[in-house]
């Protein structure tokens, strides 16, 4: 009973974690905001549903798998690598270096220094 | 109260992955349409797993795991693209 509750607790956790992140990308205003809401609530989502798989099989099919958290790690791994990309590709596609706000160091934002850009380096 | 709580979840999902698709095709930007894309794969896999409980089989892992490593390699190739117009320099 009380792995009943948990199981269907996480499901219905994941499922609404699921929906903001994807209604957060059609609502918000900016293309940086709207990096957010998938890159954090749709992957909670994710995981709680796959981590809800895995409580399930263990108590109720007496199936031990840890294929799930393998996947759960993949996921919470490669999110902020893809979210770091396309924010990355947003700002060389869209802003200018002199438009973005001063970083607070006497170094300027990192995405645009020559030694960051393979195609200009000259050490090979 | 399981099988509630799925069928909240599959239409959870299953919502979510229509909003991705609107964002796919009205989008002001190729960044948000990939990120659409990103977005529609984390629900993919959701939804696998959801099935997979739905079945009772573990059959669906496998095809989740491929679909994680699947897109996150199509999203690194975009993000690649998008910022140098060419995948492999």
């Amino acid at each position: 009973m009380i792995w009943e509750i948990i199981v269907s607790a996480l499901l219905v956790m994941a499922g609404v974690f699921g929906l903001v992140g994807s209604f957060g990308l059609i609502r918000l205003p900016t293309t940086m905001t709207r990096l957010h809401a998938p890159t954090k609530a749709t992957t909670l989502g994710g995981g709680g549903v796959l981590v809800a798989s895995m409580i399930y099989f263990a108590v109720f099919m007496d199936h031990y798998s840890f294929h799930e958290l393998m996947i759960t790690l993949f996921l919470f791994l490669t999110a902020p690598i893809t979210a770091n990309l396309i924010a990355k590709a947003y700002l060389h596609r869209t802003e200018r270096p002199e438009d973005l706000p001063p970083t607070g160091t006497d170094r300027g934002w990192a995405t645009y220094d020559a030694s960051a850009d393979p195609s200009r380096r000259t050490d090979g | 109260m399981i099988e509630m709580a799925l069928i909240f979840a599959f239409a959870c999902f299953g919502l979510g992955l229509l909003m991705n698709l609107w964002r796919v095709t009205v989008a002001p930007g190729v960044p948000d349409r990939v990120l659409a894309l990103d977005t529609m794969v984390i629900n993919a896999i959701a939804l696998l797993v959801l099935y997979g409980i739905w079945q009772g089989t573990a059959i669906y892992f496998e095809a989740a795991l491929l679909f994680a490593m699947t897109g996150f390699i199509s999203t690194v190739a975009y993000a690649r693209y998008m910022l140098r117009g060419d995948i492999i320099e």
